[in-house]
């Protein structure tokens, strides 16, 4: 029982940071029906934009402290959502007119670029780096179980991000433009939305979310390297379709859904190789009998 | 001789014969070009720049000294970034592009087992610096190391885990993705248990995984005495840490994977008290050692020589010991004289080459306290 419970908590901090990321992708799908590959590696970029900017402030605000983590977060947040803005610009704009497979392998392709691009020497280096540590860390002990302060914190952070989310796109005016631009975009433009500024919109707080995640991730995981996007990157892309792409509590759902699996199936001794294996076949099997995901709509395609 | 080996023969003989044909293999003139591939920047960067700067050393002190067959060594250096399918291509290069006489790498051995065939192909001996499974030696008769091996290792570690950890269950802990790992793995339960010890439980993760919680929490569950993790220094770190995180404070210990100063930059006091086994101590008291040391200290500012830079300064002057006796860079020839090699006194000690190819040698088990690595107990063959 003991085992289970913390198996439990074990894989709910892990699918949390799953679930932060698997909102960014969603996020932009819901807008712009395009996967935006790029988003795992924003997350890295996050992480470093952490890891430089956190001996930058630590003679102003001492590290590891809160308010310092806090700071540190807002920059690196808001330097990839002007990242993110970046790349929406270079990249996606000047082809969306264009087929939708173009943008979806252009995605691919900036991905890589990134990927590369950071691990060249002259950029960030392919090894390894040692992570600071920004939020003073402990342990709960109760009743044999241990619950790390770190992992409340991405819990507690993805929760305040979902609502928060939730609160933008179905409560302001910001959102329902969003929104609008969902449904269609030359009808959204005819009525005086501005399609370029929501789409940045749209990509910033997408980027500022992968940021986030990016750093909570690297306080989970304290080595951080330019392909450190990429496999949580896929977890979270599949967490958004599990949970229906496009749908904030459906990623969030999802997210959570695949941390439980993978921590579940790892710590079964002589199962622990197949881990992803038996994780992702389960969500063949969901995906088999709710093919729009367990939150999406059934959408009916018209000919 | 049987028709497998003698169809190897005729094809190394085959193959030795074209660069004679094609005339100006390794440097030509008064320079032998000495070819060496090299994990310098990813993953396992840390074993790629140590094993390079000890090999760079080493060539240059000979040099120094007036080269070997009175010529200069040229060394040529290509980066496979820890990557598999990496290796294949620039030693590939290295041989049909450069024409170097010999290879010298690498230190991991998934990677060296894709560079052995080509050399094998190719008759040109390839020197391992550290890699110590057992099947890259296997490959064929012009494949070196001058490290000792898994099975050396993996029984040393289970002494060790009996005689001094006394432990009577050990959980181990695997990276499936990693030859080297799951070749320690497999000595090491073989050793411990014919000590009389228990396996408690085994569990496995993927090298680059970043979340070990649920193997972890599995292995807290099982209660054993310590845990063995025969992983590379940037896993082991992180699952130290979560190890650390989940209340399993337990004596951690591994191999030579874990020797690299990431390993406590990221690790930091979750590594504090684990152990690991490897090929030399710098801290130990030997004239050779400490020569060493100083020369490397003097040549990259100040930095202490791991094992790995140890390891790649041997593999060069094994290498340039090979071609003075063979008189000749002739991949046969030189084979030969590696093959002969006899109590070549190495900075990571006296070694004897065995019909397998394979240095034999002691090694040494450290200790990690206070951020460094303290040298415990000396252990022979």
């Amino acid at each position: 029982m003991e085992w289970f419970s913390q198996q439990m908590i074990n894989g709910l901090a892990l699918g949390s940071i799953y679930a932060l990321i698997a909102l960014g992708y969603t996020m932009v799908y819901g807008v712009l029906r395009f996967i935006n590959f790029a988003h795992s590696d924003v997350l890295m970029l996050g992480a470093y934009a952490a890891f430089f900017i956190a001996p930058a402030i630590q003679p102003l605000i001492p590290l590891p402290s809160v308010t310092g983590a806090m700071l540190v977060t807002l920059i690196s947040a808001l330097i990839c959502a002007g990242i993110g803005i970046l790349i929406e610009f270079l990249a996606y704009r000047p082809l969306r007119s264009r087929p939708k497979l173009t943008v979806l392998i252009t995605a691919i392709g900036v991905s890589l670029f990134i990927e590369f691009t950071c691990q060249h020497k002259a950029v960030f280096g392919a090894d390894t780096k040692p992570f600071p540590q920004l939020l003073p860390a402990t342990d709960f002990h109760l009743a044999g179980l241990v619950v790390g302060s770190n992992d409340l914190v991405v819990v507690l952070v993805t929760a305040v991000l979902l609502a928060g989310m939730w609160f933008i796109v179905q409560r302001t005016k910001v959102g329902t433009a969003m929104r609008a631009v969902s449904f269609n975009q030359q009808a959204a433009a005819l009525m005086g939305v501005n399609i370029n500024r929501i789409i940045s919109f749209t990509f910033g707080l997408g980027s500022a979310l992968a940021a986030v995640a990016g750093i909570l991730y690297a306080l989970k995981a304290p080595g951080i390297e330019p392909l450190m996007g990429v496999q949580p990157g896929v977890r979270a892309f599949i967490a958004a379709v599990l949970g229906g792409i496009g749908n904030l509590p459906g990623a969030a759902l999802g997210g959570l859904l695949l941390g439980l699996l993978e921590t579940f199936a790892g710590g079964i001794s002589g199962l622990s190789s197949y881990r992803d294996g038996i994780a992702f076949a389960i969500l063949i099997l969901i995906l088999l009998f709710k093919p729009a995901g367990l939150l999406g709509k059934a959408t009916v395609e018209k000919v | 001789m049987n028709p497998r080996k003698r169809a190897l023969h005729v094809i190394a003989l085959l193959a030795s014969a074209l660069p004679g044909l094609t005339g100006c293999r390794g440097g030509g003139g008064d320079t032998i070009l000495v070819g060496e591939f090299a994990s310098l920047t990813g993953k396992e960067a840390t074993f790629g720049i140590s094993s390079h700067e000890g090999t760079l050393l080493a060539i240059e002190e000979i040099n120094a000294a007036g080269g070997v067959l009175g010529k200069k060594l040229e060394l040529k250096t290509e980066d496979d970034q820890s990557k598999a399918g990496e290796p294949a291509n620039v030693v590939n290069k290295l041989i049909s592009k450069d024409g170097v006489v010999a290879v010298l790498g690498e230190v991991a051995s998934s990677r060296s087992l894709e560079a052995a065939p080509i050399c094998q192909q190719n008759s040109i001996p390839m020197i391992s610096p550290a890699s110590t499974n057992p099947k890259v030696t296997e490959t064929g008769d012009y494949i070196f190391r001058v490290c000792f091996i898994d099975p050396f290792q993996g029984t040393v570690m289970a002494n060790f885990a009996t005689n001094t950890l006394k432990a009577k269950k050990v959980a181990v802990f695997t990276d499936v993705k990693s030859d080297y790992s799951k070749g320690l793995a497999k000595f090491f339960k073989e050793g411990f248990t014919k000590a009389g010890g228990q396996i408690a439980t085994e569990l496995d993760f993927n090298g680059g995984d970043k979340d070990f919680k649920g193997q972890l929490t599995a292995i807290k569950s099982a209660a054993p005495d310590a845990v063995f993790v025969p992983g590379y220094y940037t896993d082991v770190a992180l699952i130290c840490i979560q190890a650390k995180q989940l209340g399993l404070n337990l004596p951690f210990f591994g191999g030579d994977g874990w020797e690299s100063d990431t390993l406590v930059k990221i690790g930091g006091d979750a590594m504090e008290g684990h152990y690991f086994s490897t090929h030399y101590a710098a801290d130990a008291a030997s004239p050779k050692v400490t020569a060493f040391v100083g020369a490397y200290k003097k040549r990259y500012n100040g930095k202490v020589p791991d094992a790995m830079a140890a390891l790649g300064y041997d593999s060069a002057k094994f290498l340039a010991d090979g071609i003075t006796r063979a008189g000749s860079t002739e991949g046969s020839k030189l084979r030969d004289a590696l093959a002969a090699t006899k109590e070549f006194e190495a900075v990571t000690g006296k070694m004897t080459i065995n019909a397998q190819r394979d240095a034999v040698k002691s090694a040494v088990i450290l200790q990690v306290k206070g951020g460094a690595f303290k040298f415990v107990e000396t252990v022979s063959p």
